[in-house]
């Protein structure tokens, strides 16, 4: 197809995702009379968003004293201190306000006795600095994220957002002086391409969690905007910090909540004992989740796992009753019984750590903006690019993100975002012109899918499986110098094989096959990014841990990293110890 | 275990099909997701929607043995083979399991599905009392799955004028918020003939609601609202 027949449509704000990052900015922009278009590849309220459980963190102190000051400490500590120190000054700082926005929203949160809205403790939380656990995890029972995103949603409506729902977007379009002006999308009903030209562009498109093979991820969070960022030339920020939920359903993955242990369950090992006391004798059960997910992989080493198997451990619930199970946490109870058969009020739940949340990203500066070495220097704008939300690294999570706190980040940062573009279109009134060029790569790869094979080479769903299992075998919870290397080689082989898959579909309407296929390509590009950089970092940092490495090296490693997918070249910049306005939490050892 | 599963796309065929699979692993306790994967495992020429794979997304909503339900949460054993796995009746279908599902949505729209406030917003959270947010319970974790909806004869045969279960269990989630302050405009909205009141409380759609949510109960609520708005 020639780039002069396809269908242009031009908006001044072109949002790719709509899970709560992405319609927390549309949001803004709409109810500020941009003109704002949000393409997602399936309905926005089907986005991963709607499957948060626990809750959002803000310290609004409703149940106990909080202040944003330790929920800034509680951040870098949990982030293992490579959070950019300025980004989470701001995020705690916004956060009650944000939470109360939503609120005004319509997002229905839990109540307390005075009307004001219900709180939870998290893992990693504390009172005074590191003092007592603090309870700032706001919540809507454990359907928060579904809250949220269906008041989002409904905001946007009422705002008149312009929706391209079930439309994937394939890659940005780039101009002269590499200034983004828009993307190239597929509807998914009728198989066409479309050009959305805009003056910005952000992405919103969600983590990689489907990189391993157990994940508590939904199956649409391929890492999409990750993959378009690298081809656009852009480097992805600390891909080897991924987090491992300590509390997925054994050998399935289906999340359980930390806000299962916030309202006071707690894990037991085959003897029954209560064993994160002896890793956290403070925090227990609600230490930071690197922490309770490599105690529990050592108690299984260890020989201490339950079942025939000895493969998991337990989660006990039924001491907190009846009654506050079926208030506070109805949902988990719902997951339980439809996929273990275990009804929580009776017995406890047989957890596994499992693959969750994608702590690197696009890297950004707190306004949203896309940030990367270019001529100048390391923090360099992309023009006419932002991103947010689970595909970016801000970073407020650094090497390991505190639960509750990635809701957060989604509606601050959407916001800041949508704020940012808002001033950058009151000096930016024009489009510029799309130079012929930019929209062939684009092009390209839906043409790659139409090249019919000799039929016998590996479908997308076997190559798709390989490279899950390998992820998990080769760059999972623990990790070494030379699993590591082997992984970095069998992922390369994989994506040599992909250039013998095909397909057997060339239809237009509704081709799930080719979304798909599209989707391994991205997949392999994030887990590339991730095992390359996780091999390359010599420490032991939170999420990332190496048996080879034990320690945290603060002279050597105390630095992002960036990866390129040409080549696979990996540089690094340093962390923004600075804040806005307090003084610096400098690196201590982490105990809980 | 057999598997007939309703195929059809405008671009290959003049008329829709039931094609057999066969599938002989099937696991204990696994969900009809899962067959599905499997079978477009084998060929991929099938589709159907799907994502969260554990019941909150609303994806997946396909008629099954002739009832709707989401596949990801339907284990496979309380089936009895073979499985008839179709579209869910009532919208146009785009292809196989697959259908538009934009008559649907734009019900949802037109009840106002946001909270709407006339006073000065304040500074703080609206306060709301546990027990006034316990009337959310119910209906404000609607996923938007649609079997509710085109389960139901009267939206069949009016799609264009009646609301159909799941907008009108929305309308009433708002309706039901204290914090909410156009019920009036509400309720107007909802006069005549057809679009509230063509529910005949035939309850298909309570009964086949894959999260346990009861629009008829909410069509009846707002029934005697404005019965009282009206006296
Ligand atoms: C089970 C679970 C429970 C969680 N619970 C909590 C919690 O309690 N508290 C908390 O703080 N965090 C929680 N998290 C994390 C948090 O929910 C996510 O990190 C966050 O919701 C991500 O939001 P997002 O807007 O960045 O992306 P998503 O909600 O994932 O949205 C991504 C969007 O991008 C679109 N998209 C992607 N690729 C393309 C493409 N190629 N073309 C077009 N559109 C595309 C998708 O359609 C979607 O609309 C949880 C995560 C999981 C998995
Ligand atoms: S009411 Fe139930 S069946 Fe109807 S759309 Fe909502 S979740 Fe689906
Ligand atoms: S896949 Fe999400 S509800 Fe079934």
């Amino acid at each position: 197809m020639q780039v002069g027949q396809i269908e242009r449509r031009k908006f001044d704000t072109l949002v790719i995702g709509a899970g709560g990052g992405g319609l927390r900015a549309s949001m803004q922009l709409a109810q500020a009379d941009a003109d704002v278009a949000v393409v997602s590849k399936v309905f926005p309220t089907r986005s991963h968003t709607v499957a948060a459980q626990g809750g959002i963190n803000a310290a609004l102190a409703n149940v106990m004293p909080d202040n944003w000051h330790w929920h800034m400490y509680d951040t870098i500590k949990g982030s293992d201190y490579l959070g950019d120190q300025d980004a989470i000054e701001y995020m705690c700082r916004a956060a009650s306000r944000l939470v109360i926005e939503l609120e005004h929203a319509g997002v229905p949160f839990s109540r307390l006795d005075d009307g004001s809205i219900y709180q939870r403790p998290f893992g990693g939380q504390s009172q005074n600095f590191g003092g007592e656990q603090a309870a700032r995890t706001c919540a809507a029972a454990d359907r928060t994220g579904h809250a949220i995103l269906h008041a989002l949603y409904q905001q946007n409506i009422r705002a008149k957002t312009h929706f391209f729902d079930e439309y994937f977007a394939l890659d940005l379009i780039k101009g002269e002086d590499d200034q983004v002006l828009g993307a190239v999308v597929l509807s998914i009903a009728t198989g066409e391409p479309l050009i959305i030209e805009a003056k910005t562009t952000l992405l919103a498109t969600g983590g990689a969690g489907q990189i391993f093979r157990t994940n508590t991820n939904a199956m649409i969070n391929t890492g999409d905007g990750l993959a378009m960022a690298l081809r656009a030339d852009i480097p992805l920020q600390d891909m080897e910090f991924f987090q491992f939920h300590p509390t997925g359903i054994a050998g399935k993955g289906m999340l359980i909540s930390e806000g299962v242990r916030g309202e006071g369950g707690y894990l037991l090992n085959a003897d029954g004992e209560r064993f994160m006391e002896r890793y956290a004798p403070n925090a227990k059960d609600l230490a930071s989740r690197d922490v309770v997910s490599r105690s529990i992989a050592i108690e299984i080493r260890e020989g201490r796992g339950c079942g025939p198997n000895r493969d998991h451990v337990l989660l006990k619930v039924d001491h907190l009753g009846a009654d506050v199970i079926k208030k506070r946490l109805p949902g988990i109870r719902d997951i339980a019984m439809t996929f273990t058969h275990i009804d929580p009020i009776e017995a406890p739940i047989p957890v596994y750590p499992t693959a969750h949340y994608t702590m690197g990203g696009i890297p950004t500066n707190r306004f949203g903006q896309v940030v990367a070495p270019m001529r100048h220097g390391a923090e360099e704008a992309t023009p006419g690019l932002y991103a947010v939300g689970e595909c970016a690294c801000v970073s407020v999570h650094g090497a390991n993100r505190l639960g509750g706190n990635s809701l957060l980040d989604i509606v601050v940062f959407g916001r800041a975002a949508g704020n940012h573009i808002i001033e950058f279109l009151g000096s930016n009134r024009y489009h510029q012109s799309l130079p012929k060029r930019s929209v062939d790569q684009a092009l390209a790869r839906l043409a790659r899918w139409e090249r019919k094979g000799s039929g016998d080479g590996e479908s997308v769903t076997e190559l798709r499986a390989t490279l899950q299992q390998t992820m998990e075998e080769y760059c999972g919870v623990f990790r070494t110098d030379d699993v590591l290397q082997q992984g970095v080689e069998k992922v390369l082989e994989i994506e040599q094989r992909l250039e013998d898959v095909t397909i057997h579909d060339h239809s237009r309407i509704f081709n799930t096959a080719r979304i798909e296929a599209m989707e391994l390509e991205n997949l392999i590009d994030n887990a590339l990014a991730t095992v390359v950089s996780a091999h390359a970092r010599q420490e032991s940092r939170s999420a990332h841990s190496r048996v080879d490495f034990p320690e945290r090296d603060d002279e050597h490693w105390l630095k992002h990293s960036l990866y390129y997918k040409e080549g696979q070249r990996l540089d690094y910049k340093p962390v923004r110890m600075k804040p806005l306005s307090v003084e610096s939490f400098p690196p201590k050892p982490r105990v809980y | 275990m057999r598997f007939s599963i309703y195929r059809y796309s405008a671009e290959q065929d003049a008329e829709p099909r039931m094609q057999s699979y066969e599938l002989a692993d099937i696991g204990a306790d696994m969900m009809l997701l899962e067959a599905l994967l499997k079978i477009k495992a084998i060929d991929e020429t099938l589709s159907f929607r799907r994502s969260c794979g554990e019941g909150v997304c609303g994806s997946d909503a396909v008629n099954i043995n002739g009832r709707n339900g989401l596949a990801c949460i339907t284990p496979l054993a309380s089936l009895t083979a073979p499985i008839e796995v179709r579209p869910v009746p009532g919208l146009p279908v785009i292809r196989d399991l697959v259908v538009d599902m934009e008559p649907f949505y734009r019900q949802y729209r037109a009840v106002k599905p946001y909270l709407t406030v006339t006073d000065p917003i304040p500074e703080i959270e609206f306060r709301q009392t546990p027990q006034e947010r316990d009337k959310l319970d119910g209906l404000y974790e609607c996923i938007l799955c649609g079997a509710c909806s085109t389960s139901c004869p009267s939206f069949w045969w009016n799609p264009d004028k009646f609301l159909g279960p799941a907008a009108l269990l929305q309308a009433w989630r708002f309706l039901a918020d204290s914090r909410d302050q156009i019920a009036d405009e509400r309720l107007s909205d909802m006069e005549g003939a057809y679009k509230l009141f063509r529910c005949h409380t035939i309850m298909n759609c309570a009964e086949v609601c894959p999260k346990g949510l009861n629009p008829t109960k909410a069509i009846g609520n707002i029934k005697q609202l404005m019965l009282k708005r009206s006296i």
